[in-house]
């Protein structure tokens, strides 16, 4: 069973993570958490953003936001990269998350055929 | 929604959007009673009374984007389906919601990921005090965020590593009260 002795042991660890980082040029990526997001699997979604950015060490800021009208749409992710378009990406999949992290959090190449919108600086 | 926690995941976030700080979730299982009880109280500015009479009517909402609103109307209609209740009740302090499910009833969803559930709660934002009381019979989990912030000193319990610590954490925690039981 884990433990909060171990809480503490990791805590000493992001700030020592957090020392090392600079908060301005984070990329950011968005979730549709509404009902209708919640109900298409936002969660997963959510989860599956969350276990890529701790696998590869990443310093990605993940926030969520509600029903933006594309309920059709769901799921939803949006990502920021600094000074580049806020690119919306639709009808989501764990596996779509993946190469989303990788091409364009990382590699700054945009995954064209998963884009529904893009939203210029 | 497939899951009880995607409906608790979708009440809550009713509580943050009405500037909750704290925020109790309740979940009373007794399988002897057969009952499957979940209670979400919170602190927020409620809703006005003349909208908490028709509040489960998928077409009275506090939205804005557009004039319908799923997410009470779901919870309402997942647990009359299972032979239970739906009360809601709220005022100027807070709002508090209760569904009550029968356990064994063919239709009741499966609780589902719980932890995933409440770590997406938590990212909503850092200042939120939440409390998790989650009773198996004789057995009980408590989750505080206040006795989480207190190890975490400086650290923001909204960081990646420490939510998907938590979320094992917790995960872990259900599991252990419900005998490994997914459902």
């Amino acid at each position: 069973m884990k433990s909060l002795e171990e809480l503490r042991e990791l805590r000493e660890k992001v700030e020592k993570d957090m020392q090392m980082r600079k908060e301005t040029n984070q990329p950011k990526i968005i979730i549709g958490m509404g009902t209708c997001g919640i109900a298409a699997g936002a969660r997963e979604i959510l989860k599956a953003v969350m276990e890529e950015i701790d696998k590869r060490d990443l310093d990605v800021e993940v926030t969520q936001t509600g029903c933006i009208g594309m309920c059709e749409k769901e799921p939803l992710m949006d990502v920021k990269l600094p000074g580049k378009d806020r690119i919306t990406y639709g009808n989501l999949t764990r596996e779509d998350v993946k190469r989303i992290v990788v091409n364009h959090v990382i590699n700054g190449n945009v995954v064209d055929e998963l884009v529904i919108a893009r939203l210029a600086e | 929604m497939k899951e009880l926690a995607l409906h608790i995941l979708d009440i809550a976030e009713n509580s943050i959007k009405a500037e909750t700080d704290e925020l109790n979730i309740e979940i009373n299982e007794d399988t002897r009673e057969n009952e499957f009880e979940i209670v979400i109280e919170d602190d927020g500015k409620g809703i006005e009374k003349e909208k908490l009479e028709n509040i489960t009517d998928p077409f009275v909402t506090s939205r804005k984007t557009r004039p319908v609103g799923l997410g009470l109307s779901l919870f309402k209609a997942a647990a009359q389906r299972c032979n239970g209740n739906f009360e809601i009740d709220s005022d100027s302090n807070g709002t508090s919601v209760k569904a009550v499910f029968e356990h064994d009833h063919i239709d009741r969803a499966p609780l589902g990921n719980m932890a995933q559930s409440i770590v997406s709660i938590l990212l909503w934002d850092s200042n939120l005090e939440l409390t998790y009381e989650h009773r198996y019979n004789e057995n009980q989990f408590i989750f505080t965020t206040k006795e989480i912030k207190k190890e975490l000193e400086d650290v923001k319990i909204t960081d990646n590593k420490i939510l998907n610590w938590l979320k094992d954490y917790i995960d872990e925690n259900i599991r252990e009260i419900r005998g490994g039981e997914f459902n």
